[in-house]
């Protein structure tokens, strides 16, 4: 096969193709004609079949011998005409039984043909046709066969066996409906009106009709019903259905919120900026969807022995009956039905089928629902087998942003007041550090006063009159080269430089009145997170653009195994490649704007923080929330999915390799086991629910089970 | 041996041979994708036990839009995978489904019901 082309530009659910509605779901979950609904439906009629099969069934088993039951025995006796007109009626029953319930075997299995091709019906079908046919041939031929002991009827195997697998079929349509719960749920979430305002009037309109730009009033307890940015008011909103994060989420002017999260106490407006198909939880649905029905690497192989399953199987009894027929002991043609029919049976390419698409969809279905997308089976595989973990540093460990983290008072100076100096000073700088002093004075209610000149040293610091005062803010040499004498904060300088923070000197006039720490905060669960990371065996490096020194201190107090420093944001994805060179498996976590080359490089490429910006190409895996417990989370996953792939696939090979060489009788010359065909049924129905119970088994799987 | 068995393990093999020649060794030409107004190379595939053509042949270069038809509730072919182009649709009884996607490369793709046990041929030939 060639390599596939990319064409991500052709939508294959382009809008206005008849597969998407204005809000911006899949037609077929918003209209009449839903697979839930679908489901639902074959559900139904396929527990009527079963009922109808099981009626007749139960009588059937018993009157197949009556000899055997002591009452029975005198009534029908063998060889009578009672008993030949018993079965005469119980051949026209479990006609009615291959009629009504099982048609869709013969159907089935002729469409197939018609394909050239075999599926599990073929196998009914021949299976349960063969036993039918043996019967009616046995019951007014029976002078075909050489012995009376082979015209016995075998109505009940027809009968018993196409309950069975019905009953088996119903119980894995239900099993399905439940894999795909998740993405369902995620459906659901989406509200139907929305309250905007416009010409001045507020209105609740169809949440379909909301366009761009509008504003939306959400009230309190009330659900957001599109994405966009807030323009008034103060809230906090829980968004732990789309990010999968616990704690509501404070609002205010300018952030951003997601639709259909929940809105808690307070009253917010804000300007709609995605809508319909566009919003965050759309694309997660779209993208959960693709997720769930791609294809796990490993089930390529499967594929390949499914394709020759069938047939093989065909194969196999026929060879099983000619063996039956020359070797076997007497009756031998009876015998040799029983084995070919029984093989027929037992076999069941439904569980390898089902083996990995069942777990995907559980998977990828539990992942989002803990705010974690993951792209496809391929990214699934991928994460079970990463090694090493680069995590950047700037917004992945720590929050991306400075803020001001300790202040030193020199003697006779208050903590505030340093604080209202620098702010005053740096107030209208452009400096990056000068914000964070800013903004760290507004945080504790400072207002500082408004310089009467400044003026930029850059590279240097500031110097600022305040009236008739001087301060100072910058570098020691430059306080000192201002003729400031400021050795007694020296060592609080270098213990803070020494933390990964960048010290900055404030002085008045010609006293050194201070030293303001800044720092990129480090996120207070990120140390928490590495732990579990390294807990999961993983080797984790911390990839920076810092110098050594600072870089080294915040690795010291997250805990991370590796340093990569004073790395360019241009040199990212090379610095991966060299790690993979080094024989790793190697994931990458980043903001999946800048670290887009380096995301796509990794082996799995994890982009976090993404908020309603959910659809980047970049990345593997996509983590709505900021927080690297996220990592952990998808990684658990991950391998709980593959683990739950491999159980299923290796469930499916043991029960075929077991079960199709016991039908075939290779037990029978050692330990005189034979299997009888309703058995063979029991075992087959009961191995394909088998294997959707144990995809389903992973929506059990709970985070509390990642190390912490 | 006796004759009879003589007869049943001919037949019997003989059997077994045909089920797998007529299984495995199927080949057909498959149906041409015709081109529409829109420049997409398009066929319209019927979905009941199997797909119909399951045997595409498109040109390589031009877009390609496979409408997908099923007539069936059996839960199986319920969804359509064409993994190499990564796509993949729901398909609701009854109503037309189009997936479309670009064909770069001279090649042969599959497409799949989610277990694998529909199957189809998607053959990319050199424009």
């Amino acid at each position: 096969m060639t390599s596939a082309t990319n064409t991500r530009a052709i939508d294959p659910a382009a809008p206005g193709r008849g597969r998407t509605t204005p809000g911006g779901f899949p037609a077929a979950t918003a209209s009449g004609t839903s697979p839930a609904r679908d489901r639902q439906a074959e559900y139904h009629t396929l527990m009527r079949k079963w009922w109808f099969g099981a009626a007749v069934g139960a009588p059937t088993m018993v009157l197949s011998y009556p000899w055997l039951i002591p009452g029975l025995r005198d009534i029908f006796p063998r060889d009578s005409d009672q008993l030949w007109w018993l079965w005469v009626a119980m051949g026209i029953a479990s006609l009615a039984v291959i009629v009504y319930s099982g048609n869709q075997f013969f159907t089935g299995a002729w469409e197939a043909l018609r394909h050239r091709s075999a599926n599990m019906h073929t196998l009914i079908a021949i299976g349960t046709g063969t036993a039918w046919v043996y019967s009616t041939v046995a019951l007014f031929f029976p002078q075909l066969f050489p012995s009376a002991e082979m015209t016995d009827v075998y109505y009940d195997v027809t009968v018993v066996v196409t309950a069975l697998v019905v009953l088996g079929m119903a119980m894995e349509v239900k099993a399905r409906g439940r894999t795909s719960e998740a993405i369902e749920k995620l459906i659901g979430l989406q509200p139907k009106t929305a309250r905007v305002v416009r010409d001045g009037l507020e209105a609740e309109i169809p949440v379909d009709e909301v366009v761009v730009g509008d504003v939306v009033v959400v009230r309190p307890g009330s659900k957001i019903p599109v994405d966009g940015v807030v323009l008034e008011g103060a809230s906090a909103v829980d968004e732990s259905m789309i990010t999968g994060e616990s704690m509501p989420v404070a609002k205010g002017p300018d952030d951003e919120v997601i639709g259909a999260t929940m809105n808690t106490t307070g009253s917010l407006r804000f300007r709609a900026t995605k809508v319909g198909a566009d919003t965050a939880l759309a694309t997660i649905v779209r993208m959960v969807g693709d997720a769930q029905a791609s294809k796990v690497p490993i089930q390529r192989i499967v594929d390949v022995v499914s394709g020759y399953f069938t047939p093989a199987v065909v194969i196999l009894s026929i060879l099983g009956f000619v063996i039956w027929y020359d070797f076997g002991p007497a009756p031998a043609f009876t015998y040799a039905t029983i084995v070919a029919v029984t093989t027929l049976i037992i076999a069941c390419p439904c569980a390898l089928g089902m083996a990995t698409p069942m777990s995907l969809t559980t998977g990828v279905g539990l992942a989002a629902s803990h705010g974690i997308l993951i792209r496809s089976g391929d990214a699934l595989q991928a994460a079970k087998k990463i090694d090493m973990i680069v995590l950047d540093k700037t917004g992945t460990i720590t929050v991306g942003k400075p803020a001001v983290t300790d202040i030193v008072p020199a003697d006779g100076f208050e903590v505030d007041a340093i604080l209202a100096l620098a702010a005053a000073a740096e107030r209208d700088s452009e400096h990056p550090l000068a914000a964070a002093i800013v903004e760290g004075a507004a945080e504790r209610g400072l207002t500082p006063l408004a310089p009467t000149s400044f003026e930029a040293v850059p590279g240097h610091g500031i110097r600022a009159w305040l009236g008739e005062r001087r301060v100072l803010v910058g570098k020691r040499a430059f306080l000192e080269a201002a003729g400031v004498k400021a050795e007694t904060l020296e060592a609080d300088a270098a213990r803070l430089a020494d933390e990964g923070k960048t010290p900055v000197f404030v002085a008045l006039d010609d006293r050194a009145a201070g030293v303001i720490a800044i720092a990129d905060p480090v996120k207070a669960d990120s140390q928490a997170a590495i732990a579990a990371l390294r807990k999961l065996g993983l080797q984790v490096v911390m990839m920076t653009g810092d110098n050594r020194r600072t870089a080294e201190a915040i690795a010291r107090r997250v805990g991370v195994d590796r340093v990569l420093a004073e790395v360019l944001p241009q040199d990212k994805a090379h610095e991966v490649r060299k790690l993979q060179l080094e024989g790793r498996t190697v994931a990458m976590v980043g903001d999946g704007i800048n670290d887009a080359p380096a995301l796509a490089q990794a082996d799995v490429g994890f982009a976090i923080g993404t908020g309603t910006d959910v659809a980047i190409e970049a990345s593997d895996v996509t983590l709505i929330s900021g927080s690297l417990r996220g990592v952990v989370s998808a990684i658990a996953i991950s391998r709980a999915t593959m683990r739950n792939v491999y159980q299923n696939l290796f469930g499916a090979f043991v029960y075929n390799g077991l079960g199709l060489p016991v039908a075939l009788g290779v037990l029978y010359p050692f330990i005189g086991l034979l299997l009888s065909p309703i058995l063979a049924a029991l075992a087959m129905s009961f191995s394909s629910v088998t294997v959707i119970s144990n995809a389903n088994r992973l929506k059990r799987f709970r985070l509390q089970e990642v190390p912490a | 041996m006796t004759p009879d068995q003589i007869i049943v393990t001919v037949v019997g093999l003989a059997a077994a041979v045909g089920v797998a020649w007529f299984f495995w060794f199927k080949r057909n030409e498959g149906v041409q994708a015709s081109t529409v107004s829109d420049g997409y190379q398009e066929v319209m595939i019927l979905v009941k036990g199997g797909y119909t053509p399951d045997t595409i042949r498109v040109a390589a270069g031009r877009p390609v839009r496979l409408l997908f038809r099923r007539e069936e509730t059996a839960a199986c072919s319920e969804r359509v995978l064409i993994p190499d182009f990564a796509r993949s649709a729901e398909l609701p009884a009854g109503e037309v489904v189009p997936v479309e996607f670009m064909p770069g490369e001279p090649g042969e793709h599959e497409f799949t019901c989610q277990m694998g046990m529909l199957r189809g041929r998607i053959l990319v030939e050199a424009a």
